[in-house]
């Protein structure tokens, strides 16, 4: 709870120093994120009221950038590459497997929080396609038959 | 304001600098196609519809192009048909094609688009995401699968009412007009008003259709179904029919709700004049026991809810007084039930609005009259005509005599202009000068309360002293109003808000009024004219001298404010503010 409070006071903060300046929507909703680790419909609102905006014009905002999460991050994000190569040697296949493990679609997190599911662009680690990483642990030539002992390790 | 030449496909015309292509076009009698323009409303060049060859390498959007001096433009090259048919074809491509059940069907925008450009199937297939009818509330339903994305609704919502209950969510396909949080509309707080109704080019938003329950109640043999239409309906219906904008059509609307059936056809007009009663007695009985001021009227249901979201604070500013529709449901139910000799349980009170807000009126709880609903039904203008069309009416040959119902119909001057903003003002103001002077005032028109300008201001003398009032229409207006008030920047006695800009004749269940026909004529004004007009021809144009009210008085209710009126006429009011 008090560290609730303080979350909100330094949400506080930040809108008091840019509340005048044109267009601080954008740079509020990411500190806001900094803040809270996502932007839960409480904080939304507050900035609304701030603001003084219709809440709509920030969950506007905050569905159409890919920055903005809406539900809070799991413990693992896991980020599985679908770049060119990745997608050309199975990386759906892979990410079709998580998502039948996991029991969540791509870009959400599971009930437990323990795991994010992501989709994401090239990883860079084209030679070893296809390629996921479970926050820094990057695991490459995947197939679909792996996934359920890499996600066991993770939920020990 | 200095002026530009301009050439449009060879046709000189002189404009102000900054009008646009568009209106630059419109003056030149070019109607250059839209979707997402609407005049005072929605100016974004998003849908592309409008483009046109201005010299430039690229096709400009006509709706937000300003002209510039010596400019040529081209509205109809090949590469600007070309394009044109494109975007439609594109548009067309993510839409549900269900013209035939569709409700807007022959109103809808983009049909008209299609037939006039040749466009019949689209090239492209989009998305098509299904999504599941928003419609759990009383009053709209919102329909994603016909949106096309103009943003013509947020921009109703957002910038003229102030509120912004729905905006574009997501991206891409996954694009929808929604509220936050993927919630219902009815969980928002969405006033019910219907500017987003009035403003939708296609069938994305509309009306809850409660037609079914008027027939079903017509056709029950048990029940004595009567009907009460609204000052504004009067105006607009004909519209429907194609009759120009504005057209008077009191006696046709009455002998058509006569001929789909109604037992009694009575007049929400009695009930307009029973409201000046209540509330100019109220406003005075305020102005002389110190009570709460400023007095905020109550007719309008979308206000109502707008103040209960937003400013609770304000709860005991607003008057007590039930709406017109209200008051009307409640006498019919027990004195009209009662000199009749009908038992008030087998009576469906059916109210035909220019409004949608009033759909959630009535299922308010407080609105009872001994136990039961006042007012059972409420319907639109629109849906009237539904009916009108369904029972195929010949409702232009209709003739003109009015046949409304003895006893709670009889109206004045008064109660017709409540439905123009100020109308309200003005009625309350010729009662309270008659109360406040002990006398009959010869002058009943206080022009400063007409017009359509978001807020007004006066000051009237009565009986020595003076009465300083406002009007707001549009609760974007309102909200600017409080804010000058609670600031200590204004101060009012008394206060009319309407929740639609230009007030009921411009409500939310009006006919719809296409957006090249906006351009030319303004509905808001058009309607108005019919209401003064109507106001001029009543011999009697002042609410208390309305002979039947005096009679409900004499014979019922007592005194007005008094203990019945208090029970059947009053009402109260919720804070529904997150706090």
């Amino acid at each position: 709870m008090s560290l609730e409070k303080e979350k909100f006071e330094a949400l506080q903060k930040v809108i008091d120093e840019l509340r005048n300046e044109q267009g601080a929507l954008m740079p509020i909703m990411q500190r806001a994120q900094d803040i809270f680790g996502y932007l839960p419909e409480e904080v939304q609102n507050y900035i609304a009221k701030e603001l003084d905006i219709p809440v709509s014009d920030i969950y506007g905002v905050a569905t159409f950038y890919a920055q903005f999460n809406l539900e809070p991050k799991g413990q693992y994000i896991i980020s599985v590459c679908m770049g060119t190569a990745c997608y050309v040697k199975g990386s759906q296949q892979v990410l079709d497997k998580l998502e039948e493990v996991l029991g969540v679609p791509a870009g959400r997190t599971t009930p437990d929080g323990l795991f994010t599911l992501n989709a994401t662009r090239c990883l860079g680690a084209c030679g070893l396609a296809p390629v996921m990483m479970v926050n820094d642990d990057v695991y490459g030539r995947l197939t679909p038959d792996q996934i359920p002992d890499i996600i066991a390790k993770y939920r020990q | 304001m200095a002026m530009v030449n301009v050439t449009i496909d060879g046709v000189k015309v002189q404009v102000e600098a900054g009008t646009t292509v568009l209106e630059a076009a419109h003056q030149a009698h070019i109607h250059i196609p839209t979707l997402c323009h609407l005049k005072d409303v929605n100016k974004i060049g998003a849908c592309r519809m409008c483009v046109v060859d201005v010299g430039a390498r690229a096709l400009a959007a006509a709706c937000v192009m300003p002209v510039s001096d010596g400019m040529v433009v081209k509205t109809n090259t090949p590469a600007v048909r070309q394009a044109r048919k494109s975007v439609l074809e594109l548009i067309l491509s993510n839409h549900e094609r269900k013209c035939l059940s569709c409700v807007r069907s022959k109103t809808c925008e983009l049909q008209a688009l299609a037939k006039d450009l040749g466009v019949d199937e689209s090239r492209f297939d989009g998305a098509n995401i299904e999504y599941p009818l928003d419609n759990f509330g009383p009053s709209i339903v919102r329909d994603p699968n016909k949106c096309i994305l103009c943003r013509r609704c947020v921009a109703a919502c957002r910038n003229v009412q102030g509120i912004g209950a729905i905006a574009a969510v997501n991206r891409g396909f996954k694009t929808v007009i929604a509220p936050a949080f993927e919630k219902k509309l009815s969980e928002t707080d969405c006033i019910n008003c219907g500017q987003c109704v009035v403003a939708c080019p296609v069938g994305a938003l509309r009306e809850k259709d409660d037609t079914d329950k008027v027939w079903e109640a017509l056709y029950d043999p048990e029940k004595f179904v009567v009907v009460q239409p609204a000052p504004a309906v009067r105006v607009a219906l004909g519209e429907e029919f194609g009759m120009p904008i504005g057209t008077r059509v009191t006696g046709k609307m009455s002998q058509a709700l006569k001929r789909l059936g109604f037992d009694k056809v009575f007049d929400t007009d009695f009930g307009a004049d029973l409201t000046i009663m209540e509330e100019a007695t109220e406003l005075v009985s305020r102005i002389k026991n110190g009570g709460v001021l400023p007095m905020f009227t109550s007719c309008s249901p979308g206000w109502i809810k707008y103040v209960e979201h937003n400013f609770p604070e304000l709860i005991p500013n607003l008057s007590t007084c039930k709406s017109p529709m209200q008051m009307e449901g409640a006498i019919i139910k027990s004195y009209y039930a009662e000199k009749a000799g009908i038992d008030p349980k087998n009576i469906v009170v059916v109210a035909v609005m220019p409004c949608v807000a009033k759909k959630f009126e009535i299922e308010r709880p407080e609105m009872e009259t001994d136990g039961m609903r006042s007012v059972d039904i409420s319907i639109t203008t629109r849906e009237l005509a539904r009916m009108i069309k369904d029972a195929r009416i010949d409702f232009t040959k209709l003739p003109d005599e009015e046949c409304f119902d003895e006893l709670v119909s009889e109206s004045t001057g008064a109660a017709a202009i409540f439905g123009a903003t100020g109308g309200v003002m003005e009625a309350a103001l010729r009662t309270a000068a008659d109360v406040l002077e002990n006398r009959s005032v010869e002058n009943v028109d206080y022009v400063a309360t007409r017009g359509i300008e978001g807020i007004k201001e006066a000051t009237f003398t009565l009986a020595g002293k003076e009465l300083k009032v406002a009007i707001a229409n549009s609760t974007g207006a309102a909200k600017k109003l409080i804010r000058r008030i609670q600031a200590g920047d204004a101060s009012y006695a008394f206060i009319e808000v309407m929740a639609c800009p230009g007030g009921c004749v411009n409500g939310g269940g009006q006919p719809m009024v296409n957006a090249e026909t906006r351009m030319d004529i303004d509905p808001r004004v058009e309607r108005a004219k019919g209401l003064y007009t109507e106001d001029e021809k009543k011999v009697i144009r002042k609410s208390h001298e309305n002979p039947d009210i005096k009679k409900l008085y004499a014979e019922y209710l007592g005194e007005p404010n008094g203990h019945r009126a208090h029970e059947l006429l009053h009402t109260h009011y919720v804070d529904r503010s997150k706090k």
